[in-house]
C-alpha cells in the first residue's frame, strides 16, 4: 500500500526528519510556521528601535560600539527568518506589508520604552536572555530553514545577553544614583520580559499543535519557570532585586515560586495599546518610505550597467 | 503611499570558512546586482569571520531535483552495495589495503 502525503508527514515529524520546503506539508503547519516565523523576523527588526535609541548616548566607546554590534546582529537575525519564511511561499513584500498594516504581530516588549542607560542593560540581561530560552529549543523545529537560522541566531545571541549583564554589572557597583538607575531598570523590565513567553499554557491553544509538530519543544509556562529559576540567582550577583514579593524558592517542586502576571497589560499590549506601539510601526514604515528611493535608484543602476553590458 | 518597488533579485550565497574548505551555501538576500550581493553577504553572514571567499548567484539559476521523484531518482545507486570497500571479503592478515 502506498503512504499517503500525510502519512509520510506524520512519520517525519515523529522519526525527528526535518520538513524542507519543497516536501509536503499540511496547510495548517505552513500556516503557522508563517505566522510564528514572520513574527519572530519583525520582532527582530522592531527590537533595534529601542536600543538604537541609545547608541549616539552610550556611554563609552566601547559601550557604543558594542551596542551597534548588537543591533547589527539584530538586523542580521531579521534578514534570517525573513528568508526562512520565504521558503514557505510568502513574499518579503507581502510580510512587510502585513507588519505596516498592523496585520502581523511582533514581540510585544518591544513596545516599552528604553528611558536610561540601564535599560540596555536590562534589555540585554532579561530581554535576550527570554529570547535565547525561546530559541534554544527551536534549533530543533522540525522544519529545517527554521532550524538552520535559529541556530546561526543563537550563536550570536550569547555575546547579547553577557553585554547586557556586563552594563548593569557596572552600574550595580557604581555610585548609588547608579544602583538607583540599575534596580529601576530591572523593576520596568522583569515582568514584560515574563510575559515574552506568552499567555499560560492553559490558554494557548496553537502551542499544543505546535508541539505536536514539533516545532516548540516546551510549553510557555516551562520555558518561564526556567527563566525565573536562573535569574534569580543571577540578579544575586548584582545585588539588585527583582520586583515579586511572592518570589520564594519552592523546595517540593524544586523551582521557584513567583507571582501572578498581569495579563491585563499584556493583552493591552498586543492590541496595540502599549506605550510604544504607534511610534515603533511610524518608525519602521518611515524607514521603509524613506528608503524606498535608495532601492530604486539601485535597480535603475543595476539595469544600465546589465544594459551597457549587452552592448558591448 | 503604496507605490510597489520592483523587487530586487533573489542571490544564494555560498560561503568558503577557510582554504581548503568547499564553499558551503549559507543562505540567501536580495541585492539590486552581484556587487551589492558580495557586500551585503559580507555583512550578514561573514560578521564573525565565518569566511574568507564569497560566491554568490542568482536563485533563478539554481536547478533543483524534485523531492517527489527522489525514489526513482535514486533508484540506480540502491542495488550497488559492491560500489562500497565492505563488500569485499579479504583475509584479516592482508594489511595496507
Ligand atoms: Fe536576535
Ligand atoms: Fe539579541
Amino acid at each position: 500500500m502506498h503512504a499517503t502525503e500525510q502519512e509520510l508527514f506524520d512519520s517525519k515529524i515523529s522519526q525527528e526528519i526535518r520538513i524542507e520546503p519543497k516536501d509536503w506539508m499540511p496547510e495548517e503547519y505552513r500556516k503557522m510556521l508563517i505566522r510564528q516565523m514572520s513574527q519572530h523576523a519583525h520582532s527582530e527588526i522592531v527590537g533595534m528601535l529601542p536600543e538604537g535609541n541609545w547608541i549616539t548616548r552610550a556611554p563609552s566607546l566601547r559601550r557604543k560600539a558594542t551596542l551597534i554590534a548588537k543591533v547589527q546582529d539584530e538586523a542580521g537575525h531579521g534578514l534570517y527568518l525573513y528568508s526562512a519564511t520565504e521558503t514557505l511561499g510568502i513574499t518579503r513584500d507581502e510580510t512587510i506589508e502585513q507588519l505596516h498594516a498592523g496585520k502581523a504581530k511582533y514581540s510585544s516588549i518591544f513596545n516599552y520604552p528604553t528611558l536610561t542607560w540601564a535599560d540596555i542593560g536590562a534589555i540585554g540581561w532579561l530581554v535576550d536572555g527570554a529570547a535565547i530560552m525561546n530559541q534554544v529549543p527551536l534549533c530543533r523545529a522540525s522544519y529545517g530553514p527554521y532550524a538552520r537560522a535559529m541556530i546561526r541566531i543563537c550563536k550570536e545571541e550569547s555575546f547579547h545577553q553577557r553585554q547586557g549583564f556586563e552594563i548593569l554589572l557596572t552600574l550595580s557597583r557604581g555610585s548609588e544614583a547608579q544602583r538607583e538607575m540599575c534596580q529601576d531598570a530591572i523593576n520596568r523590565w522583569w515582568w514584560p520580559s515574563l510575559m515574552m513567553f506568552g499567555p499560560n499554557d492553559d490558554a494557548s491553544p496553537n502551542s499544543q499543535r505546535s508541539m505536536q509538530w514539533k516545532i516548540k519543544r516546551f510549553s510557555n509556562d516551562e520555558l518561564r519557570q526556567k527563566f525565573v529559576d536562573v535569574c534569580v540567582d543571577q540578579a544575586k550577583v548584582l545585588h539588585m532585586d527583582l520586583p515579586d514579593k511572592d518570589l520564594k524558592w519552592n523546595p517540593d517542586s524544586g523551582h521557584y515560586d513567583f507571582g501572578e502576571i498581569n495579563w491585563d497589560e499584556f493583552y493591552e499590549v498586543l492590541k496595540g495599546n502599549g506605550p510604544c506601539n504607534h511610534e515603533r510601526l511610524e518608525a519602521r514604515k518611515k524607514a521603509h518610505e524613506e528608503g524606498r528611493w535608495v532601492r530604486e535608484a539601485a535597480a535603475a543602476y543595476a539595469r544600465k550597467k546589465n544594459h551597457n553590458h549587452a552592448l558591448i | 503611499m503604496d507605490r510597489k518597488t520592483e523587487q530586487w533579485p533573489l542571490w544564494e550565497v555560498f560561503i568558503r570558512a577557510r582554504q581548503g574548505l568547499d564553499h558551503k551555501h549559507a543562505g540567501s538576500l536580495y541585492a539590486a546586482d552581484a556587487a551589492m550581493a558580495i557586500e551585503n553577504a559580507r555583512d550578514v553572514y561573514t560578521r564573525r569571520n565565518e569566511g574568507i571567499s564569497i560566491w554568490v548567484v542568482e536563485s533563478k539559476f539554481i536547478h533543483a531535483s524534485n523531492p517527489d521523484e527522489s525514489a526513482s531518482l535514486y533508484d540506480p545507486a540502491n542495488d550497488k552495495i559492491f560500489r562500497h570497500p565492505g563488500f569485499y571479503h579479504l583475509p584479516d592478515e592482508l594489511k595496507n589495503i
